[in-house]
């Protein structure tokens, strides 16, 4: 009981500081200021990109691992799983020997495109893509195993392709499981740091997300940081108290 | 049982090829299904037999849910084994039907035919028509779990037919359905069953559903099918103790010899003249029980101990064993008269004219 207590304290105090500390006075001209909502912008865009990104393939992943059956497919579970327990510096530097302009396939991309990822926003969402899939495909890869494959079997007796079976049987009922997985995922990608300042850099407007920005606040201006910590703390916990609700009302 | 309709479709080998006509062998572990089954357009055939025998195995093969061992399904002329399941012209009613949860009940029944190719509205039309049968129209919007289980039930028989199958399989139709309800369920489903011009087969393990529903049973145990025929054929002469369970018969194996039949130690007086190993059935009904030995003839006659007593309907059912085990349904008031009590030796006797001999 003690230790649960001290376990909650712990949880809420830094968080209550926060609130303690904010400089309430000035907050709104804080608020107003154009890089203050540039990184908010750039942030929240990203991560609603690298969860599109991350639906859009990691979905099909999660049905691979849970449903077909292949050689090796433990050894993919785990390689797919890494970036939940890789630092997130250590995936940005990897993304950079990748992707960056002399890395394996950046080089190609590079001379075949004339496109280079790394320091652009599309690197910040390729970035949080990379830290955040994981979190999304371990949720949807659970709710396939649990889902009942006999509505499957009915789809398919009614004449249902794969394809319509999954798109209108599993994927609805599989639909808790996505909207779960896709708000872990969208949580993580905006609060991810270390491989987006690797990979992608920190400029203002282009590369520079909120986390960034608290980080940069931090050493010049403390009072910034804490506005800037508290508006990611309110968006993060609206959206998903939104999501939450719309979801648990639609249900 | 059933009589009414045994002139309905029994197969006529006269009028050429049925519609259906499978071989459908399964291997698994420890246990191999091997059956054969011919289906005549519009009858019903019903698959029955105690759990594990492999009915819904039969079933989800002809479906194309699990695949053949060996063998072969022909439909229509055509190889039905060769098509994934999703090409099978076949509708399937699902034991506990699988209903949709996400889409409503018209829209269940419109799943089929727009993955058969109809325009989204062109598939509600007949959906809804579909309903109508079924009388469920006014439920169309009403999701899966705000349905009764009877209604659901109905859906899940529109859904089937709403893809005008050739071969519709049906597992277990009425278990999920209390007693009320099923009663109700089973004399629409008949009726819906009449309408249905392709092959119908029922899975069930409840002789009554078989007898009202289908024309032809074949009864299966441990893979193999033990018995088939007409509903009243089977229920008047079973081939098994799993059948004669099922239809309430008491049943043995016998020699016959003019119009003697011996089991065992004990000898029955038949109407029937044989010879040779034969089957004997009598209803238990047709036991008449006393304490002491009565006078007359030493045939049908045996000394038993009763082993049980039980409630059974408005009688009483007192289970014998000693030369041969028999069941006998005597009123509570010949209980009460001959103060019968477990552990008891009684004499037995069964009337000639009530029992029923026919070869094995």
């Amino acid at each position: 009981m003690v230790l649960a207590v001290a376990g909650m304290t712990f949880l809420v105090l830094p968080l209550a500081g926060l609130l303690v500390r904010a400089p309430w006075s000035t907050m709104p001209e804080r608020l107003a200021e154009p890089q203050v909502l540039e990184a908010l912008r750039l942030s929240l865009v990203t991560a609603t990109i690298a969860t599109a990104v991350c639906l859009v393939l990691g979905v099909p992943l999660a049905w691979l691992l849970a449903r077909v059956p292949f050689p090796g497919r433990r050894l993919v579970r785990a390689l797919v799983t890494i970036p939940l327990v890789l630092p997130p510096v250590v995936g940005g530097v990897a993304l950079l020997l990748v992707l960056g302009r002399r890395g394996l396939v950046g080089q190609w991309l590079e001379s075949t495109f004339g496109f280079s990822l790394p320091f652009t926003t599309a690197g910040v969402v390729v970035a949080e893509a990379f830290v955040a899939m994981p979190f999304l495909v371990i949720s949807v890869e659970g709710a396939l195993r649990a889902a009942d494959l006999r509505y499957e079997e009915a789809a398919a007796t009614l004449g249902a392709s794969r394809w319509i079976v999954f798109r209108r049987v599993t994927m609805p009922l599989i639909a808790p499981g996505i909207v779960a997985g896709a708000v872990l995922c969208w949580a993580r990608a905006l609060g991810e740091f270390g491989a987006t300042i690797t990979f992608a850099g920190n400029f203002p407007g282009r590369t520079q997300t909120m986390p960034l920005a608290v980080y940069l606040a931090l050493e010049t201006e403390p009072d910034a940081a804490i506005v800037l910590s508290l508006l990611l703390l309110v968006v993060s916990v609206a959206i998903l108290a939104g999501l939450r609700d719309r979801w648990v009302t639609s249900a | 049982m059933g009589d009414e309709r045994v002139s309905g479709h029994e197969p006529d080998p006269g009028h050429g090829e049925p519609q259906l006509r499978a071989h459908l062998v399964v291997e698994r572990p420890r246990f191999r299904l091997d059956i054969e089954l011919t289906a005549a357009a519009g009858q019903v055939i019903a698959l029955l037999g105690p759990n594990g025998a492999g009915k819904t195995t039969a079933l989800r093969a002809l479906a194309g849910l699990t695949p053949l061992s060996e063998g072969h399904i022909t439909l229509d002329g055509r190889p039905l084994h060769l098509l994934p399941v999703e090409r099978r012209p076949i509708g399937v009613v699902f034991q506990d039907y699988l209903l949709f949860p996400h889409l409503s009940a018209l829209d269940n029944v419109a799943f089929g035919p727009r993955c058969r190719g109809a325009s989204k509205h062109d598939a509600r039309r007949t959906a809804g028509a579909w309903l109508e049968r079924v009388d469920l129209m006014e439920h169309a919007a009403a999701k899966p779990r705000q349905l009764s289980g009877g209604q659901a039930q109905r859906v899940a028989l529109a859904r089937a037919l709403a893809v005008e199958p050739r071969l519709l399989l049906l597992d277990e139709p009425l278990a999920a359905l209390d007693a009320h309800t099923r009663l109700e369920i089973r004399s629409r489903l008949r009726r819906h069953l009449g309408d249905f011009d392709g092959a119908t087969i029922l899975v069930t393990h409840d002789p009554l559903d078989a007898m009202v529903l289908a024309d032809h049973l074949v009864v299966i145990e441990n893979g193999g099918v033990v018995q088939q025929g007409a509903p009243a054929e089977v229920a008047r002469r079973p081939r098994t103790d799993y059948v004669a369970r099922l239809v309430g018969l008491n049943l043995y194996r016998g020699v016959a010899d003019e119009q003697q039949v011996t089991v065992g130690d004990v000898v029955f007086s038949v109407t029937e003249r044989m010879h040779g190993p034969v089957f004997i059935a009598f209803p238990p009904s047709a036991v008449a029980l006393f304490r002491t030995r009565p006078d007359g003839t030493p045939r049908n006659l045996w000394q038993a101990r009763i082993e049980g007593i039980e409630r059974h309907g408005d009688n009483v059912r007192v289970h014998l064993e000693g030369p041969i085990a028999v069941a006998a349904d005597i009123t509570p008031a010949a209980v009460a008269d001959l103060d019968l009590t477990a552990g008891q030796e009684v004499w037995a006797a069964v009337k000639a004219t009530e029992t029923h001999a026919y070869p094995a």
